[in-house]
């Protein structure tokens, strides 16, 4: 590939994610507009920017890297971030909107009327997005050395920082644009190259991958089944609880919007996913050599090189390149700034720093931490594939803030103590396995089938310690869990007493 | 007639919401969290998560369905449709169109027992 066209590509991307968040730079001036973008954002702006956020690395790369390496299993990935969102539209789209909270820990003290449960959703809400920008991290420091040879700190510090500054001088409005922008550029890139890639193939005559990779449960891996439905429960359930994903349903104007908002993600996504099968077959036939060289995450990029060859290959490998880096900058600005913006709420406001370093400059403080140690993380963590490592945060969020979310709108009878006592068990229980699969893949057999995709066991474990505990502990059910389900559940046309409760002034 | 009309004006004018009943009775029992409020709401919950565990039960017996049967019928992953692996073709295309047509489905059924929920309540 030449080093030219991909260097000058990513720099545009970077410079334009800048440009376009410095245009909403004037509208943001209250801690309000930082968080939800004074919730004037339109539908489609809002599910465009959704989509862009949602879209990360794994999305881009990492899904056609383990299609190539692993086959038909591998399309559970981006089925299941897909089916994520259906999930999420019925279960918890609108009374999230409704509940008026700015973020996952909000809801949980509004709900549940606890700032211990508060801070227990806090920790686990910052857990998971480090470890979901890690990944982040280390895919931009691949594509960079993909495309130029650059060592692989440098990708990974250059997207910290162009996420840092966006962040920093444009809060959640500019991310919106930028986010927005985002969804269309990565798309777009696929898009073109996938049809002269398609081309280029039927040309050749249009040679299938061959052998038992076509086939799902070919006995490549061990424990197939069992990993299978440990995946679909970690993507299914696993999306609600992602913290860049909840902050975005704050901007709909009300619940009957986020319905709607998220019924447009679908489709966006419905879209973008059916590329990554794409690449990952074509990958098979003509980039096999990438799995023994371990770079199947690299299998996008190099395709229209190896494919199509000339400039004509370099410049849609540089569009690729392009569409990659808006990934990982529009995933990782939106991760830092639901990090930064729970990290100032709690962390900061309750510290030391006093009620000064609460607001904008609290936000700000809070959102270098959020970015700087999953930058140091990255440098330091071995590699595993990207989609492999954001099915892990996955897994965590589905443990914990998913039957948080779940049992908290529809269940009234869930009180703080069982909400926290199924965040600490699910959420251990899940994070030491995420922690071993991180730290070494050494092991076989069921030990690695359950370490390495844990969601089946600590899912229901999480559900089960909140329900159980909620039921032994029935004289801490919030007194005011009615007029919560009142706010949650009715139209907001219904002029309903739904309690004082405002996030900012918690 | 007109004669009669004005003089019930005059005796229940002040109280505007005379002509529905209904509508401040609903309110304002949620409002006071009375029993009968509270049963307002829970129906308006129940129907509502009722349309949530349909369209979960739906998701995990067609899409949930396919691993199993992939395990317990190996054949049917060499089925082809069209040159296409049915696998591949379910997973990799028809598989999105199917969720976005169920999210559209349950929108329309949401939105309509809201609509319900607010006629009953009077607005």
């Amino acid at each position: 590939m030449n080093p030219t066209y991909g260097a000058i590509a990513v720099a545009l991307v970077a410079v334009a994610t800048i440009a376009v968040g410095a245009f909403g730079l004037r509208i943001s001036r209250t801690t309000s507009d930082f968080y939800v973008a004074s919730r004037s954002v339109g539908p489609m702006l809002n599910a465009s920017a959704i989509g862009g956020e949602y879209l990360s690395a794994a999305s881009y790369l990492g899904a056609a890297g383990l299609i190539l390496a692993f086959g038909a299993d591998m399309l559970w990935y981006p089925v299941g971030w897909t089916a994520g969102y259906l999930v999420l539209l019925v279960l918890v789209a609108a009374p999230l909107r409704r509940s008026g909270a700015y973020t996952i820990p909000d809801f949980a003290e509004m709900r549940l009327e606890s700032t211990n449960a508060r801070q227990a959703a806090t920790i686990l809400v910052v857990l998971i997005g480090w470890l979901y920008l890690l990944p982040q991290f280390q895919g931009a420091g691949l594509t960079l050395r993909t495309v130029t040879g650059a060592p692989l700190w440098v990708g990974e510090v250059g997207v910290a920082l162009v996420v840092l500054v966006n962040v920093l001088s444009g809060g959640m409005r500019s991310i919106t644009f930028v986010q927005a922008f985002q969804y269309w550029l990565k798309l777009t890139a696929l898009l073109i190259p996938v049809a002269f890639l398609l081309l280029a193939w039927r040309g050749d005559g249009a040679p299938a991958p061959s052998g038992d990779w076509i086939l799902p449960l070919d006995g490549a891996n061990d424990h197939e089944l069992y990993r299978t439905y440990s995946l679909i429960l970690a993507t299914f359930l696993g999306t609600m609880g992602l913290p860049h994903v909840l902050v975005r349903f704050y901007t709909n104007p009300d619940g009957r919007a986020a319905r709607r908002t998220t019924l447009l993600v679908l489709c966006m996504l419905g879209m973008f996913y059916i590329l990554p099968a794409i690449y990952g077959v074509l990958g098979r036939v003509y980039a096999s050599d990438l799995i023994d060289q371990g770079r199947t995450d690299a299998v996008v990029l190099e395709l229209p090189a190896r494919i199509l060859g000339g400039v004509g290959g370099d410049l849609l490998g540089a569009l690729l390149a392009a569409g990659a880096f808006a990934a990982f900058m529009s995933t990782s600005s939106g991760l830092a700034v639901s990090v930064a913006g729970v990290l100032s709420q709690y962390v900061l406001g309750h510290s030391g720093f006093g009620r000064r370093m609460r607001g904008i400059a609290g936000f700000r403080a809070a959102t270098v931490v959020a970015v700087a140690v999953p930058l140091l993380l990255a440098l330091a963590a071995q590699r595993l594939p990207v989609a492999n490592s954001v099915a892990l945060a996955f897994a965590v969020a589905a443990s914990t803030l998913c039957p948080l979310l779940v049992l908290g709108i529809w269940w009234p009878r869930l009180t703080d103590a069982g909400a926290i006592a199924g965040l600490v068990i699910g959420g251990i229980a899940s994070c030491v396995s995420v922690m071993m699969t991180i730290a070494d893949s050494d092991r076989a057999g069921w030990a690695e089938a359950l370490v390495g995709q844990p969601a089946a066991w600590t899912v229901p474990l999480g559900f089960v310690v909140m329900i159980a505990v909620s039921l032994a502990t029935p004289q801490r059910v919030a007194p005011g869990v009615i007029r919560t389900m009142v706010r949650l559940h009715t139209p907001e046309q219904l002029e309903l007493d739904r309690g004082s409760w405002h996030p900012e002034r918690t | 007639m007109t004669h009669e009309a004005a003089k019930r004006v005059r005796i229940t004018g002040p109280r505007t919401t005379a002509g529905r009943p209904r509508r401040v009775v609903v309110i304002e029992e949620i409002d006071a969290q009375t029993a009968v409020g509270e049963v307002y709401l829970r129906s308006l919950m129940r129907s509502q998560l009722r349309l949530a565990v349909g369209v979960l039960s739906l998701l995990a017996v067609t899409l949930g369905g396919l691993p199993l049967l992939f395990a317990t019928a190996p054949q049917t992953r060499q089925w082809e449709l069209l040159g296409v692996p049915l696998p591949w073709l379910a997973l990799g295309l028809l598989v999105y169109p199917a969720l976005i047509g169920t999210g559209w489905w349950y929108v329309r059924q949401a939105e309509r027992t809201e609509a319900r929920f607010a006629e009953l309540a009077g607005e």
